[in-house]
């Protein structure tokens, strides 16, 4: 039987219903697709060389544009943290405000964006050329699990370099700053880390950590997920890793609003 | 014996499967020919468990596949081989690891054990010579013979083959077809093969069903379909558009 048609009012609500059922659906899947991802993670057998092949993917062969990023971003800190702080004679606060800036902020935020340009993009997109030349399915008839092999090695990977590739932007950025300030302005080298020293604490270490681990997950969970469920062909694949790298740069900013506000 | 029974698949309220019927019995190869877009891959992916129908049963030795999950169906997975269109190889193994792929992550076979194996099927194929290459720097035919070898490897009863000679010349078509028979011939596997190779097919199929707008229309040997005085069977082996009412 047909659908009687609506009441013209009627029809932006029925629209508004259809959309949120699509939201309230595409959540469901997202956080199911989790959900076995984790059962693959906490269960034997343990994929060891996929593990390390996506360390390797993820995390080594990232490192140079995170040492470089790194290095940039802290002598940009340095530069305009010591000409700010010129201008009320705290200069020797430019090691504490480099470091600060660093390791609670900037240091996870930005090489988790790094790390989401240069691997996620190419995990949704390897992934969804998997999906569409039929190498999933062709794992899946032969009775072995897609989630073991693709899925979870990248989140546990995830979880394990975006610690790493953050405290390595951090080393970086902070002699990037010391670069500037001690080097080119003449700051002496004992204010620049000694402050830093007495004002950068564990809970600011600590803050820093979680977000790149949170950040570890959200990535690899996004980038993961939307290479499983790419669409057709070549477009369907490009979209999807536009979208897998969109969504996570998007998803990093707002986790790290709610995780700031909430960490110490 | 692989039993379907009325089996029906919509996508999106668009009707492809509308009641199939099918039996394919052991050891025999079995081909379903029909137009493209048809729904035979539709088809062919609800019996190797990719796809659940809307309704219908697929029985294989009288268990319903439809109806099992996770390790039971893995169960039955385990007994089977698929070819798909593009071979579906791993890009990121050589030939022969792709081959020894399922012996290494489904078996307790020694290295050595498995080296011999996947050898023995590469050789099998006629591709001893390319086991270190990767599958982007072989042949589109090799291909094909590689995801042969490696869905042969671990002497499964039951083989699916999705077109497994779309998009190649006429001489590679009739090298992959004599492959096939040879090897179905040396393993008695159960062949099942979606096909549209005319006339090429009936030269090896045991039994020939031809699916058409989502139903098994004909279904018998190789020379009943060819004699066949069903005009929609006729017209598409005599590769003949169809007529519109």
């Amino acid at each position: 039987m047909a659908d009687r048609p609506l009441a013209l009012p009627l029809v932006p609500l029925e629209a508004l219903g259809r959309w949120a059922i699509g939201v309230v659906l595409a959540l469901g899947r997202f956080g199911t697709f989790m959900l076995l991802a984790l059962g693959t993670i906490v269960t034997p057998p343990f994929k060891l060389r996929a593990f390390a092949d996506r360390i390797n993917y993820i995390g080594f062969r990232s490192l140079l544009i995170i040492l470089l990023t790194g290095a940039f971003t802290g002598m940009v800190l340095g530069l305009q943290l010591y000409l700010t702080l010129t201008r009320f004679g705290s200069e020797a606060f430019l090691g504490p405000a480099v470091a600060l800036s660093l390791i609670r902020e900037l240091g996870p935020v930005l090489a988790a964006l790094m790390v989401t340009g240069r691997a996620g993009s190419a995990l949704t997109a390897e992934i969804g050329i998997m999906r569409i030349t039929e190498q999933i399915d062709a794992l899946t008839v032969m009775a072995l699990n897609p989630f073991r092999y693709l899925v979870a090695p990248s989140i546990l990977a995830g979880l394990v370099t975006f610690p790493l590739m953050t405290a390595l932007f951090n080393v970086v950025g902070i002699f990037g700053g010391y670069v500037v300030g001690v080097e080119l302005f003449g700051l002496s080298q004992g204010t620049y880390f000694g402050e830093m020293q007495t004002f950068v604490d564990m809970r600011d270490i600590m803050t820093g950590f979680w977000k790149s681990v949170s950040f570890g997950i959200i990535v690899t969970w996004v980038c993961t997920y939307k290479g499983f469920h790419v669409g057709h062909g070549a477009e369907g694949v490009a979209r999807a890793t536009t979208q897998a790298v969109v969504l996570s740069s998007v998803l990093i900013l707002v986790w790290d609003y709610f995780l700031g506000s909430v960490l110490p | 014996m692989i039993k379907v029974e009325g089996i029906t698949k919509s996508f999106g309220g668009q009707p492809v499967l509308r009641g199939v019927d099918l039996e394919v019995p052991d050891g025999s190869i079995t081909v379903i020919i029909g137009r493209s877009g048809g729904g035979k891959t539709v088809f062919l992916r609800h019996m190797i468990g990719l796809l659940r129908p809307d309704t219908g049963r697929i029985l294989l030795d009288g268990v319903d596949l439809t109806q099992l999950h996770g390790r039971d169906l893995d169960r039955v997975r385990d007994r089977y081989g698929v070819v798909f269109q593009g071979g579906a190889l791993f890009d990121s193994l050589t030939c022969a690891e792709n081959v020894a792929f399922p012996l290494r992550e489904k078996t307790r076979l020694r290295r050595g054990e498995i080296a011999d194996r996947v050898a023995t099927s590469l050789a099998r194929v006629g591709l001893a010579d390319i086991a270190g290459k990767y599958p982007a720097e072989v042949s589109g035919g090799m291909r094909k013979r590689v995801a042969i070898a490696r869905a042969l490897v671990t002497e499964p009863a039951i083989v699916f083959f999705d077109e497994p000679t779309t998009g190649l010349d006429p001489v590679l078509v009739n090298t992959i077809h004599r492959l096939i028979v040879e090897l179905h011939r040396r393993l008695h596997f159960t062949a099942v093969m979606v096909s549209h190779e005319i006339p090429e097919i009936f030269e090896i199929a045991d039994s020939v069903a031809m699916l058409h707008e989502g139903r098994i229309v004909e279904v018998g040997p190789a020379a009943a379909i060819q004699a066949s005085p069903n005009p929609i069977v006729q017209r598409f082996i005599h590769g003949e558009p169809e007529e519109r009412s």
